[in-house]
């Protein structure tokens, strides 16, 4: 077995990469071979370390020394003198913009880290078969503890002091929710978890429950005792089905342990758990239409109130969480309120993970503490946008949600600046855009989902939503007129203020969000008939450039519509009333005579 | 394993089991194991974790590496699946990415057989409860 003394890691993410890491790793070695180290020191190149930042980075093992922003000519000089001395080098150190001190203490290394994983602490790191790693990681403790040492009150006030807000979208305080279902005197009430999640591009839920049923399971479990239910259900959709399947196991495991069922821990404390099937339906997600589809009724939403909390699933007293919400429960229990409300900003508590997605090169699940910055999402540890392109939006909220553009990188992410911008916090998608994404079809792209997602109960929804929807498409087909935009503006208020429930409320926030930061393409689209960003194919044109033709006739073979006409060695037309916009002779040219506008 | 039947034995449980996942991490003898823990949640699957379990379990056994290869579930790294994360007798957890079966031998032969690290580890980016 080689016996390397010291490992050189050097980051080889996109942005670092970018940056000459792999000039870096190749001068690294250059000197190692000099100084003749190569059996005692490797220099590895390793994935991103979220901190882009200040890259390209280097750390050393064993001593956990990080140097930032490393050039490749600063090679010579950390083998020189901390390799073969072992005296790091200070003006590669990170500075602590605070203190502006060094960090070069291997205890304060974790500065770079941006991601605390709380609800995620398990996911990852046990197998979720296997209830025994669970509770190695201290799985059903908090339970056992709200069973024998404290009584629903307080375990209530526990969860209301840690300030946690429902992670499904609504933001609501999850421990008033507890107390006012807890208030309502009934002989049966029920917990629900809600795994409905149905936002494009979400999956931070199916995440979970696919790699820690347990702590929703407990969660639940702890819920009960506080409400006094005895019965849990999970409402969870079909199209997950490796995540059904790790539920059921997880609760058949917890039941031969006694950790579901009757007399749990010797407590007299009965609790069950039943899953219920979605068939996906987006709707579902909203609390009285998931209740009405546990019942066997049509998925649609009814008024509120009465609100769940006083009568829900089969007319008794329902408490609804999230999936997200839920896995934060027991370590609120475990770690103390105050633990958990050090972490975010004044009005929302803890962590909050995101499914990071789009025009990212970190593509992933990722779990930051409120008040992180959409900059630090994107750059830090999404490792920032593909092919170097530029930032253009990103979507947060799923379609009930609205885009957040490079004005508000700078803010804090938590459930009120969201809002504050017209947008929300949602289930957690974060759909990320470039310049080649049009903000009119990202609109169009999301009212096809409500549209097709919508009951039909409510006529706002059901037609206004329709409505919309045909007037975005007459825009990116290039036949909208100016009025269009404060038609949208108009009828997008008018259903947020009449529809139903959650879904129409906030389906036109995608249509209000891109019209209010991205007025001048939409005005690009209607007044000069141009798609900025190439993307609505009825908007473009292709040319072909006569002084740079010659004529080769690669583009007049290529064209599957025949529209292309000239003959050898002379330049060549497109006859735009046949043209497809296919971009086939555009792609095809070898002499860029094709031309797009 | 019959019921746990009060807060105390949950209690006693938890460290009975700490302790049994302690020996085989840290233990010193012969018969060190070799830990693979593959990020089996549905993306991973589709992108081939499956595969890749069963290549490193049949693998490690044709080498006869006592090893114990589990599936877990999303590491989070959705970038670079199927991820893998292996742990070395009394080493720090280290997570490859992009583990397909020509990396399974990469695994093995470097950094299992050998403890080099090989090209591609993803390093830790975020902070546990616990710190």
């Amino acid at each position: 077995m080689t016996d390397y003394k010291m490992h050189l890691l050097i980051c080889g993410g996109t942005g670092c990469k970018a940056s000459e890491s792999d000039e870096i790793k190749n001068r690294l070695n250059q000197f190692i071979e000099k100084h003749g180290l190569e059996d005692e020191v490797q220099v590895v190149m390793t994935g991103c370390f979220g901190f882009c930042e200040k890259g390209p980075i280097v750390k050393v093992l064993p001593d956990n020394t990080f140097y930032v922003q490393v050039k490749p000519s600063d090679a010579e000089e950390i083998i020189k003198e901390h390799v073969v001395k072992g005296r790091p080098v200070p003006r590669l150190l990170y500075t602590d913009p605070k203190s502006e001190k060094h960090v070069s203490d291997s205890k304060g290394m974790d500065f770079y880290k941006k991601q605390i994983r709380v609800a995620l602490r398990n996911c990852g790191f046990i197998n979720p078969e296997n209830i025994d790693e669970c509770i190695a990681r201290d799985g059903y403790q908090a339970l056992g503890k709200c069973l024998t040492e404290m009584t629903p009150g307080e375990a209530i006030k526990e969860v209301k002091d840690s300030g946690l807000r429902g992670r499904g979208g609504g933001g609501f305080p999850t421990g008033l929710k507890w107390e006012i279902t807890r208030n309502v005197e009934n002989d049966q009430k029920y917990v629900v978890c809600n795994a409905d999640e149905g936002d494009p591009g979400a999956f931070m839920d199916r995440s979970i429950l696919e790699g820690d049923p347990h702590s929703v399971i407990e969660a639940m479990a702890i819920c009960g005792y506080c409400i006094g239910a005895d019965t849990g259900l999970v409402y969870i959709r079909a199209e997950y089905p490796l995540a059904i399947q790790r539920l059921k196991v997880a609760i058949r495991q917890a039941e031969e342990y006694g950790l579901l069922g009757d007399d749990i821990l010797g407590t007299g404390f009965n609790f069950r758990i039943e899953l219920r099937y979605g068939a996906g339906a987006f709707v579902c997600g909203e609390e009285t239409a998931l209740i009405h589809s546990m019942e066997g009724l049509r998925g649609e939403p009814t008024f509120k109130p009465p609100f769940p909390s006083v009568s829900g699933y089969m007319g008794k007293p329902t408490n609804v969480n999230n999936v997200e919400t839920l896995a934060n429960i027991p370590v609120i229990i475990n770690k103390g309120a105050a633990w958990f409300s050090s972490i975010g900003t004044e009005k929302s508590k803890g962590t909050k993970v995101f499914a990071l997605a789009g025009k990212i090169n970190n593509v992933g699940l990722i779990e930051v503490p409120m008040g992180t910055t959409l900059r630090e999402v994107i750059y830090d540890i999404g490792g920032g946008i593909k092919d170097g392109k530029e930032f253009k939006a990103v979507q947060t909220g799923g379609p009930s949600g609205g885009c957040l553009t490079k004005e508000h990188l700078d803010i804090p992410i938590d459930y009120d600046n969201l809002l504050a911008v017209g947008s929300m916090m949602g289930s957690g998608g974060m759909i990320v855009m470039d310049e080649d994404d049009c903000m009119v079809s990202i609109a169009k792209f999301y009212l096809d989902f409500t549209l097709e997602e919508s009951c039909g109960k409510c006529t706002p929804c059901r037609v206004g939503n329709k409505r919309l929807y045909e007037i975005l498409d007459k825009i990116t087909q290039g036949k909208g007129e100016a009025e269009d935009i404060e038609r949208l503006k108009e009828l997008s208020v008018v259903i947020k203020d009449t529809a139903l429930c959650g879904l129409g409320q906030t389906s036109p926030n995608p249509v209000l969000s891109t019209i209010s930061n991205f007025e001048n393409e939409y005005l690009a689209h209607v007044v000069d008939g141009k798609c900025p960003a190439g993307q609505c194919k009825s908007l473009l044109r292709y040319d072909i450039l006569e002084e740079m033709c010659t004529g080769c006739t690669l583009c007049f073979r290529n064209c599957p519509v025949g529209a292309i006409t000239g003959e050898r060695r002379q330049p060549h037309y497109i006859d735009q009333s046949l043209c497809i916009k296919c971009g086939v002779c555009y792609e095809k040219c070898k002499f860029n005579a094709v031309i797009l506008t | 394993m019959g019921k746990i039947k009060s807060l105390a034995d949950l209690r006693k449980m938890k460290e009975e089991v700490q302790t049994k996942i302690k020996l085989r991490e840290t233990s010193n003898h012969p018969e060190q194991v070799v830990q693979v823990k593959v990020g089996m949640a549905t993306c991973g699957i589709a992108s081939g974790a499956k595969e890749t379990m069963k290549f490193f379990i049949e693998e490690l056994e044709q080498e006869a590496i006592d090893a114990v290869v589990t599936q877990t579930g999303c590491m989070g790294y959705c970038y670079a699946e199927p991820t893998v994360e292996v742990t070395l007798p009394k080493k720090d957890p280290v997570v490859f990415g992009h583990v397909d079966k020509e990396k399974v031998h990469e695994i093995i032969n470097s950094y299992i057989k050998r403890g080099e690290l090989i090209d591609g580890i993803i390093p830790v980016n975020f902070k546990t409860i616990d710190d």
